[in-house]
């Protein structure tokens, strides 16, 4: 047996082990810990990596094929779906089972993000209460968690394309930047909605309910062209931002085109999310330990 | 320069029942709160009370108390994780609380991921996890168990994997909180040894227990919480005086000597 009363490894103290917390006293100091929260939170990058990972491995532990089923049942339901409304809506197949990939698989990117978002601390009350951690690790881990499940279904799209006989172009790569611009609002809209959530027990179920509703009024089963003169669709194109969110990646993937005014009404719901979020995050980030 | 210091700390505790935490409650309650005098009183408990004290290398802090006296939420503010309603806290020294047992593990995962995911909490190199993990199998001497999920662990065997990942690299600060009772005798001897040594290298320890006898062997002073508040603070025996019954005092003394 090793000695131990003496552990082999001594970290010597410096500095930056120094820490302070006083009472909340104005803007100032919220921001320096909105600050030190995010830099803290990303020297942790292995751990919301792995912490994301083993989400996933935890809820297909001892499956054979794992993660894939998220691969099949992706599959399964655009299948299914794909004939039954290119019937139904009296389009062509070869553009609607394409389209139909590309808007249900990163609809569920996008709603699954939001949903978890809801939970992302409440879900880890006892992390938060049992030891001193950046709260933007839940918030990624989050986020992460949701993008390996969206690779897996990169898979569908990939092989309906290729069923399909869509080429690639080079155009598709603009999807990129819009990408990141979705996993930044990612994080900021789980901030924001896992301190409300946090806070408000009701308010993950009125979300789901308005994900719900967002689903059939944003172009996802249909498309614009579609439903072309048809009264109040404008409208629904015009004020719903899930439009311009989801147009941003989607657009550039199904080779349609992205014009800036566009890319602006993106950016600017974008703005409005992460300031918001941020504010509420420096507000409230100290009342979060007492809420989950 | 390892120092541990709170000063005037207050915590209230935002008290939501059920119904109202809800949010028709709350917009129900910003309605008729216009004809209320005062907007913010919402139900609070006073969890702690002004509680100032200052530790410094060596230092060996017991908190003693009835139940809801305020030790395990002292222990959470002075972890950093409650931010205080008044007071400043402020510390130099890597610290690591011990709250609850279970705290930071996933019961999904095995002890060893379990000890893999700490090692990337800690930051630490892929030389030094590897010398982490090795010194927390041995000292938790978990042998199979590693490789099972730590949902099937006895609640003995979850303190010794909580406790050997906490004091593998000796924090400079420990906040324990009393579940440490829940290891059996050979255990707590050896967590007692590595404790020792750690106090040893001059460091903090704040240990929050109901037991006078482990209290009085681990500690070199004892604050005495009650009501959120300090009521007393000085050396172990001399607060046990006045907090013990006196027959449990008189035993406790001749269990000491």
């Amino acid at each position: 047996m090793t000695e131990l009363a003496r552990p082999k490894i001594h970290q010597k103290s410096s500095a930056k082990n120094r820490y302070k917390l006083a009472a909340d006293n104005g803007w100032a100091q919220r921001f320096q810990l909105v600050i030190d929260d995010f830099t803290q939170g990303a020297k942790l990058y292995r751990l919301i990596w792995s912490l994301a990972f083993s989400d996933i491995k935890l809820r297909y532990r001892g499956s054979l094929i794992g993660p894939f089923w998220l691969t099949i049942s992706t599959a399964i339901q655009i299948g299914a779906m794909s004939f039954l409304y290119a019937d139904l809506l009296q389009t062509n197949i070869h553009t609607y089972i394409p389209f139909l990939t590309v808007s249900l698989i990163l609809w569920g990117y996008l709603s699954s993000i939001i949903n978890d978002g809801c939970t992302c601390f409440s879900a880890h009350d006892a992390l938060i209460k049992g030891t001193r951690m950046p709260f933007v690790v839940h918030v990624v881990r989050s986020v992460i968690r949701n993008t390996i499940i969206l690779m897996h279904n990169v898979i569908v799209i990939v092989v309906v394309f290729v069923l399909m006989d869509v080429h690639p172009s080079l155009y598709m790569l603009a999807a990129i930047p819009g990408f990141l611009l979705w996993l930044v609002d990612g994080v900021a809209i789980s901030i924001f909605l896992g301190i409300l959530c946090a806070r408000f027990r009701d308010i993950p179920q009125i979300i789901a309910a308005i994900i719900q509703v967002a689903f059939f009024v944003t172009p996802i089963m249909w498309q614009v062209a579609t439903l072309k003169g048809h009264p109040g669709t404008e409208n629904i194109i015009l004020y719903n931002p899930f439009v311009y969110i989801l147009g941003i990646v989607r657009n550039p993937i199904l080779n349609e085109p992205l014009d800036i005014v566009f890319i602006t009404k993106a950016l600017i719901i974008s703005a409005v999310v992460i300031l918001v979020s941020l504010f509420s995050f420096a507000r409230l980030r100290g009342r979060i330990a007492f809420w989950v | 320069m390892t120092y541990l210091e709170a000063s005037g700390i207050s915590i209230d505790f935002p008290l939501y029942h059920a119904e109202s935490r809800s949010l028709k409650k709350a917009l129900l309650g910003k309605v008729s709160s216009r004809f209320s005098v005062d907007q913010k009183s919402r139900p609070v408990v006073q969890a702690l009370r002004d509680i100032s004290f200052s530790l410094k290398s060596g230092d060996r802090l017991g908190l003693i108390g009835s139940n809801g006296s305020g030790k395990t939420t002292l222990l959470r503010a002075l972890s950093g994780i409650y931010q205080p309603t008044a007071g400043t806290l402020s510390m130099e020294g890597k610290l690591i609380s011990l709250l609850d047992p279970g705290q930071g593990m996933n019961k999904e995962l095995t002890g060893r991921e379990n000890i893999r995911l700490r090692s990337y909490y800690l930051g630490l190199s892929k030389a030094k996890s590897q010398a982490f993990e090795a010194d927390v199998i041995d000292f938790t001497d978990l042998k199979e168990f590693l490789d099972i999920p730590v949902r099937n662990y006895s609640s003995g065997m979850v303190v010794r994997l909580a406790f050997g990942m906490a004091t593998a690299f000796p924090p400079e600060i420990l906040l324990m909180d009393e579940w440490i009772l829940a290891g059996d005798a050979a255990f707590m001897a050896k967590a007692k040894k590595r404790v020792e040594g750690m106090v040893q290298h001059a460091d903090i320890l704040v240990l929050a227990s109901h037991s006078p006898s482990i209290l009085a062997e681990w500690t070199n002073r004892l604050i005495w919480l009650d009501g959120g508040r300090i009521v007393a603070d000085g050396a172990p025996m001399e607060v046990f005086k006045s907090y013990l019954p006196r027959h449990d005092f008189e035993e406790l003394l001749r269990a000491r000597s």
